[in-house]
């Protein structure tokens, strides 16, 4: 009777190490299941933290030498298969101006309406506009070079998609009306433009 | 393995890397691109395209104020 207690059947044995190796198993699958999940949290982390490839430009000025510059960078951005942000404010909105309306502004806004720039074929130069002067020539060497004029280059960017934002704080104060700026565009405040700029790798202010 | 010609001659930045850029989307792998273009900066920018896009510049060539880059698709 004793020897059958210290002797227990082969299928007893199998069955009390089929139960340990399941506990371990178990315990360390359980172990590598938790690491998994810390791993892939980690890396979503990393993920959220990494600038993404995107170019975000804020097109401040309104010269036309500062938004070739702007909108070359787009395009080269975009052509480069890069998602790119333009945030247009102040001057910069001359740049997405295609009609200038005058009612429903006050005194002040009309003034302003009439000494802006209707868009962006008629913005002056940062340099050398010579009252207006400039501008036609720079545009007659641009034409020479076979370069692009402003508003074949608002086109292209449009048509590779860049994301176009109009700062609605600066037509709030310039008195612009969404009417007068390229239909289809997004409009936004500073943190439009931060969210975009906080995961770009190319952030720049022209 | 088609091979496309794509003409830049007499444009200027950024506008035969926009081209190549539009033209190479509508392309698969292992197909080539010839490129003819004269603005100063091609070559240098086309170089550093397709670094960015992951594809190959097979060759490039200059003569006569022409130049020629053959880009494969990745």
């Amino acid at each position: 009777m004793s020897d059958e207690l210290s002797h227990p059947t082969t299928a007893e044995l199998e069955a009390l190490v089929n139960a340990a190796v399941e506990k371990r198993v178990g315990a360390a699958f359980a172990e590598l299941e938790k690491t998994v999940a810390d791993l892939k949290s980690s890396v979503e982390s990393v993920r959220e933290a990494c600038p993404d490839d995107r170019t975000t430009i804020v097109a401040f000025s309104g010269d036309m030498d500062r938004l070739f510059a702007a909108l070359t960078i787009a395009s080269g951005s975009a052509a480069m298969g890069m998602d790119v942000s333009m945030f247009f404010t102040f001057w910069g909105l001359s740049a997405l101006k295609v009609r200038t309306t005058y009612s429903g502004k006050s005194v002040g806004q009309k003034m302003a309406a009439m000494m802006l720039p209707g868009g962006p074929a008629s913005v002056p130069t940062s340099r050398m506009n010579m009252s207006g002067m400039g501008p036609v020539f720079f545009k007659m060497l641009m034409k020479q070079k076979n370069v692009q004029s402003l508003p074949e280059m608002m086109d292209m960017v449009q048509e590779l998609g860049v994301r176009l934002v109009a700062c609605e704080m600066s037509m709030g104060v310039m008195g612009i009306s969404r009417e007068e700026l390229i239909p289809g565009i997004d409009y936004g405040g500073v943190a439009t433009y931060l969210g975009d700029a906080a995961r770009s790798k190319v952030t720049l202010f022209i | 393995m088609a091979n496309v010609d794509l003409d830049c001659a007499g444009l200027s930045c950024p506008v035969p890397i926009v081209r190549i850029s539009r033209a190479m989307k509508e392309m698969s792998s292992g197909d080539t691109l010839t490129v003819t273009a004269s603005d100063p900066s091609f070559q240098a920018d086309v170089e550093a395209w397709v670094r960015k896009m992951g594809h190959q510049l097979e060759s490039f060539s200059e003569a006569d104020g022409t130049q020629t880059a053959v880009v494969r698709h990745a």
